[in-house]
């Protein structure tokens, strides 16, 4: 699903440069649930932020679903991404005036679905993360755990071949974390392949497999034995 | 454009932003309103004074003569230059289409005016039947002069009502008596009054070529009276009005050899120089509505790409996250100028209804001196409004460009 190869990047800093990812290489498999681990400063934004056409790579390869990722216009850039990212952020960043079910219509507005079907696809992903209710909610009407759940479903929406999480737990008490990390196990379960930023051990033992980042190199790339989220919630 | 979810998407940002939508409406509304009004009064103003100084008897111009004060052609300063019949005559001709009414005028130079044993203080002048019109007089008894007076050298007189109270008291029927000037018997031919009060009641009217004949032996003529024609517009009765008078001090200059440049000797009084004044004045003023108009607009546009700016700002978060989710640079770019396009058509058109509206109920009620009817020409007002429009576009652009320009991460970083 996803093939990087060599990948380089470095920001200017004044008159020297900071050399954030020194060569990663690495591939994701189509249903898998990595875990990318490190240090703040190991470069685990920067390489997500590649991975989501949010930052361009200074050298190296990156293929999504087999259509290489380089030199993209904004305008492809946002295309690409609509078609074949998910993103999750650590703060939400749901839209405050948007109700639960618009927010999670909103990708589909910008793949210019219909707007009917737009309203039954979002009430069915509201449904799947269990806030079907809670549709005509706006965002500060829910807690921390619903509004995360609401930017899965959001997510989902778009159907895409890629969730990316940053720090998806990372602003939540850890019972919510658990829940959300338990729904996060369902999708994938259900064939989708997701990454997931996180410093956080527990979370990382969720996924199936961890890439540690240290340095802007891996440091270490493991399969785990997944902790199912299920038994803590 | 007329993309359905997205006028939704902007309905929704705006009905959620309220205040925000208010205000920026309330500037743009008020700066139109603000120019509406302006404009209304100036329009106004102006229609007040034309019809101030339409209705007047006002298009009136009296021709004096005095000494010369510039040396001209050989000839010294300080000659007396007199009009004679002569140059009444090629006025009438050469100027003829101008006029309505025209009347030389004769200051008969009397010892004494006598009734039967009484005397009477008044001023005796020649004019000829036109003269009525051009003073305004009404007659309230009998008639005033006319062409045949003038053709016999009637010696005929028209006094005024004052002098009917004041002389002929014991009177029952004055009409047909004699007063005699100079000794020289006049029949009274009738009794005229003026608008202007007593005061303007002190003249006895003679022929003016009875006046030339029995008094005067030559072929003097002190003033010249006219009433122009009114032309269509009170722009060009001004201008014709100017005109003449022009023309008339030309001729008169060049016919008794005075300076062109000496103001002194040939005296022209035009009773719309000062309805110009006026004219002028109002445009002036209208011009000074314009300008703060404008100004006022300037400032609603202004206020306007403030306001979009702040949006921008308060919605960068938004509009990372809406790039993140796949909205390209230019649905972004689209989205904000086509809120800040319709918030200032909506709001622009508000003002102008509203001001216009206003104008058409309370303008004709307004009864104050020199402001009639204030109004404003509709076409104006409309193109106001789309230049605001255009103004709103641009307004919305800058902001919205930069806000599509930034980096996502960035945009998704703002706090």
């Amino acid at each position: 699903m996803i093939q990087i190869k060599d990948l380089h990047k470095s920001y200017k800093m004044g008159s020297n440069s900071l050399h954030v990812l020194k060569g990663i290489d690495f591939n994701v498999e189509d249903g898998e649930l990595v875990a990318i681990m490190g240090s703040s400063g190991s470069g685990k934004s920067t390489l997500l932020n590649i991975l989501g056409m949010l930052d361009n790579a200074d050298t190296g390869d990156y293929i999504l679903d087999g259509v290489p990722i380089k030199n993209l216009n904004e305008t492809k850039a946002a295309q690409y991404r609509n078609k074949f990212l998910g993103f999750i952020f650590q703060s939400f960043n749901l839209i405050n005036y948007k109700t639960a079910a618009e927010n999670v219509a909103l990708p589909l507005y910008y793949q210019k679905v219909g707007r009917k079907e737009r309203q039954e696809k979002a009430l069915k992903y509201l449904e799947q993360v269990g806030l079907k209710e809670w549709a005509t909610h706006l965002p500060s009407e829910l807690s921390g755990g619903q509004k995360q759940r609401v930017a899965i479903a959001r997510a989902m929406a778009a159907e895409p071949k890629v969730l990316l999480a940053d720090e998806p737990t990372g602003a939540l008490d850890s019972k919510t974390s658990y829940e959300v990390m338990d729904l996060i196990q369902k999708i994938n379960d259900a064939g989708n392949t997701i990454l997931v930023v996180t410093h956080e051990p527990d979370i990382a033992d969720m996924c199936k497999r961890i890439v540690h980042l240290r340095d802007g190199v891996i440091v270490e790339d493991k399969k785990v034995e997944q902790v199912r989220a299920q038994q803590y919630v | 454009m007329f993309d359905l979810d997205r006028w939704k998407e902007i309905f929704d940002a705006i009905l959620k932003n309220k205040l925000r939508t208010f205000l920026t409406g309330l500037s743009v509304a008020s700066g139109i309103f603000i120019l509406v009004i302006l404009l209304g009064f100036g329009q106004g103003m102006h229609n007040g004074i034309a019809k101030e100084f339409s209705n007047d008897s006002a298009n009136r111009i009296f021709v004096w003569t005095w000494r010369t004060t510039k040396e001209h052609k050989g000839l010294n300063p300080g000659r007396r230059i007199v009009m004679n019949n002569e140059n009444a005559a090629y006025i009438e001709k050469a100027f003829g289409e101008y006029l309505d009414a025209k009347s030389p005028l004769l200051r008969v130079q009397t010892t004494s005016i006598t009734y039967g044993k009484e005397t009477l203080g008044y001023r005796v002048q020649g004019v000829g039947p036109d003269y009525q019109p051009i003073e305004n007089e009404f007659m309230s008894e009998g008639r005033f002069l006319s062409e045949k007076d003038m053709a016999e050298r009637a010696k005929v007189a028209v006094l005024s009502n004052k002098m009917k109270r004041e002389v002929f008291k014991k009177d029952d029927e004055p009409l047909g008596k004699f007063i005699k000037i100079s000794g020289v018997p006049f029949k009274i031919i009738g009794f005229y009054g003026d608008p202007g009060g007593d005061q303007e009641e002190q003249r006895i009217y003679i022929p003016f070529t009875t006046a030339q004949i029995v008094f005067n032996g030559s072929d003097t003529v002190n003033n010249l009276a006219y009433n122009l024609k009114p032309q269509a517009t009170f722009d060009e009765t001004v201008k014709a009005s100017m005109e003449f008078s022009e023309n008339l001090k030309t001729y008169l200059k060049q016919v008794h050899m005075v300076a062109p440049e000496d103001e002194g000797a040939i005296r022209v009084f035009n009773t719309l120089e000062q309805a110009k004044r006026f004219h002028n004045l109002t445009g002036g003023i209208k011009l000074f509505f314009w300008f703060v108009g404008i100004c006022t607009i300037v400032a609603g546009v202004v206020g306007v790409s403030n306001i979009m700016l702040i949006v921008v700002k308060e919605r960068t978060k938004e509009i990372g996250v809406r790039k993140a989710l796949g909205a390209k640079p230019w649905s972004i770019v689209a989205m904000i100028v086509q809120e800040a396009v319709f918030v200032t058509a909506v709001s622009g058109f508000g003002g102008l209804i509203f001001s216009m509206g206003l104008l058409e109920l309370v303008g004709p009620n307004i009864e104050v001196d020199y402001i009639l009817n204030p109004s404003v020409n509709f076409q104006v007002a409309i193109t106001t409004v789309f230049l605001l429009i255009g103004a709103g576009v641009l307004a919305g652009f800058f902001p919205a460009w930069r806000a599509a320009r930034m980096s996502t991460i960035d945009a998704l970083r703002d706090e």
